[in-house]
């Protein structure tokens, strides 16, 4: 499997390849029936995920090549890399990526933590384990956008039950003060965090489902420790389902929009790319530079997909679902 | 799941487990709870900082539910996503049919394809869709949100389904055959029903997404002809401009997360079992 973009290409190709003539010999009847099924019921899936995300991301690089301000269309016209130019010269494209990749990091790195500890609780609690999965699912479903006004009621001054513990006039959400950019961040990734950790937590549980409880019970007589048994027996076993889950949780992460837009609406530079890409399309109505936007943090999101793809091999997710 | 067989209920392995316990239920629930305590609170009182209410008032639901912003709102979230969730697991089910049974080429083509949509940025196509959809007419329409929420399913979809597909017992339908039921029959009464529980699941993680979207929520509509209500409460304003809607805000909140808790509490199990093994079996 690729997760370079190209691949997107090939996908269509097999419909269209099929051989009108095949001898009969190569191939039995029944099995070619079973071909053309194959292709006609995935045909419906295949055209609308294609149509709807690699014609569109053709047209945006279109876009991104011309200038292009809905507020003057007359001016529209054809200016090669100028939009790239503009924004990777542009500090604002710069901070926006550096807060995203930090949200990014920390976020993922704490839930890993997080989730994994949850994912033993979800095993392995002697009382309330159904009450726990239960519980946890709540932030998993809730809408992040009602998440993001909980959060920020509760950091009001005089509205929150948070604020209450902040000492008087240091609000981060609505004073003014230095260094507050990273006390909004870290509210950021706690909103963040609280509620994506439950996701972490149930793909890292897929994992753990399937290390043997014989073998953990071998390692324990064998006078293993705790932490000896979770680093030596359970987290090799578990690095496909890991792999997999610090993948989704980072490119999901790098698309953090929701709880910026209500938390902050991007104040105090606590843009994210996303929230920069809306911006200059719905604030600035500048559909060149937004385009240009929309295709760097695309290139962003398949960079991040390859490095991982690439570098741990095997373990990819689409070699897991294609092996059997 | 595997239950630890060797393990002893001693007093003290209790007591450790339920505080445990408690702690992740509280940290999980609290920012709910807290939404659910302003909507109650009398205008008046919604400034005092205090957890629980001390006037209890349902004053902010009546308000929201006689605004036809909200209510609007929430019959275009409502229809948006039945419509979506519907449309997914029927086209996701025919692919997912044909990744768990079929035998074609192409097939590790469409796996990896579904796998990249399921990594796709959803901002990078809202510039792009937002011009296409003006230029045909979809921009504030509900097909304009459906169609890219079913492109957004679908990997969802035919991950659970073919998973959910492999564990059926496929035999059963030629043996019913055997036994002179016609096809139709052998698959409405043998196959159907034990495919049914993959659906329900894979419908309620659909619709949970759906349900939950905010960036093509805010950036494909416009009005109250299809804006959702997680987009329609980002523009809540007070009933004038000197009051803050908080109170309408957290009822708007408790309302579209009421479904959630109902899916929650009635099908965790399944909710579980779809997303992991959705994730590890593929």
């Amino acid at each position: 499997m690729s997760a370079h973009p190209g691949a997107t290409g090939v996908a269509q190709a097999p419909p269209q390849a099929r051989p009108r003539h095949r001898p009969a010999t190569s191939l039995s009847e029944g099995a070619r029936a079973e071909r053309r099924l194959g292709w006609l019921l995935c045909a419906p899936a295949v055209i609308v995920m294609l149509a709807v995300t690699a014609y569109p991301i053709g047209y945006a690089v279109w876009l991104s090549l011309q200038r292009y301000d809905l507020r003057f269309p007359a001016a529209r016209r054809f200016v090669g890399l100028a939009n790239y130019a503009t924004v990777l010269t542009d500090h604002l494209w710069w901070t926006a990526f550096g807060v995203t990749v930090f949200i990014a990091v920390v976020s993922v790195a704490v839930e890993l933590v997080l989730g994994m500890g949850l994912a033993m609780i979800m095993r392995w609690a002697l009382v309330g384990r159904g009450a726990v999965r239960t519980a946890i699912l709540v932030p998993y479903g809730i809408v992040t956008v009602v998440a993001a006004y909980s959060w920020q009621y509760a950091w009001t001054p005089g509205t929150g039950y948070l604020a209450n513990f902040l000492p008087s006039g240091s609000a981060p959400l609505t004073e003014q003060w230095p260094a507050i950019f990273i006390f909004i961040i870290i509210i950021i990734i706690a909103a963040e965090i609280w509620k994506t950790t439950p996701f972490m937590a149930l793909l890292l549980l897929a994992g753990l489902s399937l290390v043997p409880e014989e073998l953990l019970r071998a390692a324990k007589v064998d006078g293993a420790s705790g932490w000896q048994r979770l680093t030596q027996v359970m987290l090799p076993l578990m690095k496909p389902a890991i792999l997999v889950a610090l993948l989704f949780r980072t490119l999901d992460a790098f698309r953090i929009f929701d709880n910026i837009f209500i938390l902050t609406a991007g104040a105090n530079n606590t843009r994210s790319v996303s929230i920069l890409g809306y911006d200059n399309l719905f604030t600035a109505l500048n559909l060149g530079i937004g385009s240009t936007i929309s295709v760097l943090v695309f290139v962003a999101v398949a960079i991040i997909a390859f490095v991982f793809v690439k570098g741990f091999g095997t373990a990819a997710p689409g070699q897991e679902v294609g092996r059997r | 799941m595997s239950t630890q067989t060797t393990s002893t209920r001693t007093p003290a392995k209790v007591a450790s487990w339920t505080v445990t316990n408690t702690i992740v239920i509280i940290v999980a629930l609290v920012p709910v709870l807290w939404l659910a305590s302003l909507s109650f609170k009398d205008p008046s009182t919604i400034a005092d900082g205090s957890f629980l209410p001390h006037r209890w008032t349902l004053a902010n639901y009546r308000g929201i539910f006689q605004t036809s912003l909200f209510t609007r709102a929430l019959v275009n979230s409502i229809g948006i996503a039945l419509i979506a969730t519907v449309l997914a697991v029927v086209v996701g089910s025919m692919a997912a049919y044909a990744v768990a049974r079929l035998r074609f080429p192409g097939k590790q083509v469409l796996v990896a394809v579904t796998l990249l949509i399921a990594m796709f940025p959803a901002i990078s196509l809202v510039s792009p869709l937002f011009n296409l959809w003006r230029q045909l007419g979809l921009f504030d329409t509900w097909p304009g949100l459906i169609i890219p929420y079913l492109t957004f399913s679908l990997p969802l979809a035919i991950y659970t389904l073919s998973a959910f597909f492999r564990e059926i017992p496929w035999e059963l339908e030629r043996a019913a055959q055997v036994d002179g039921a016609t096809p139709m029959q052998a698959f409405l009464q043998v196959i159907a029903p034990l495919a049914a529980p993959g659906m329900v699941t894979t419908a309620i993680l659909v619709f949970i997404f759906c349900w939950t979207d905010f960036v093509f929520a805010i950036s494909l509509t416009s009005t109250g002809a299809s804006q959702t209500v997680p987009a329609a409460i980002a523009f809540f304003s007070g009933a004038s401009q000197f009051q803050t809607p908080i109170g309408s805000i957290a009822a708007a909140g408790v309302v579209i997360t009421i479904p959630i808790i109902l899916f929650v509490f009635f099908f965790q199990r399944r909710i579980v079992a779809g997303l992991t093994s959705g994730a590890v079996k593929g």
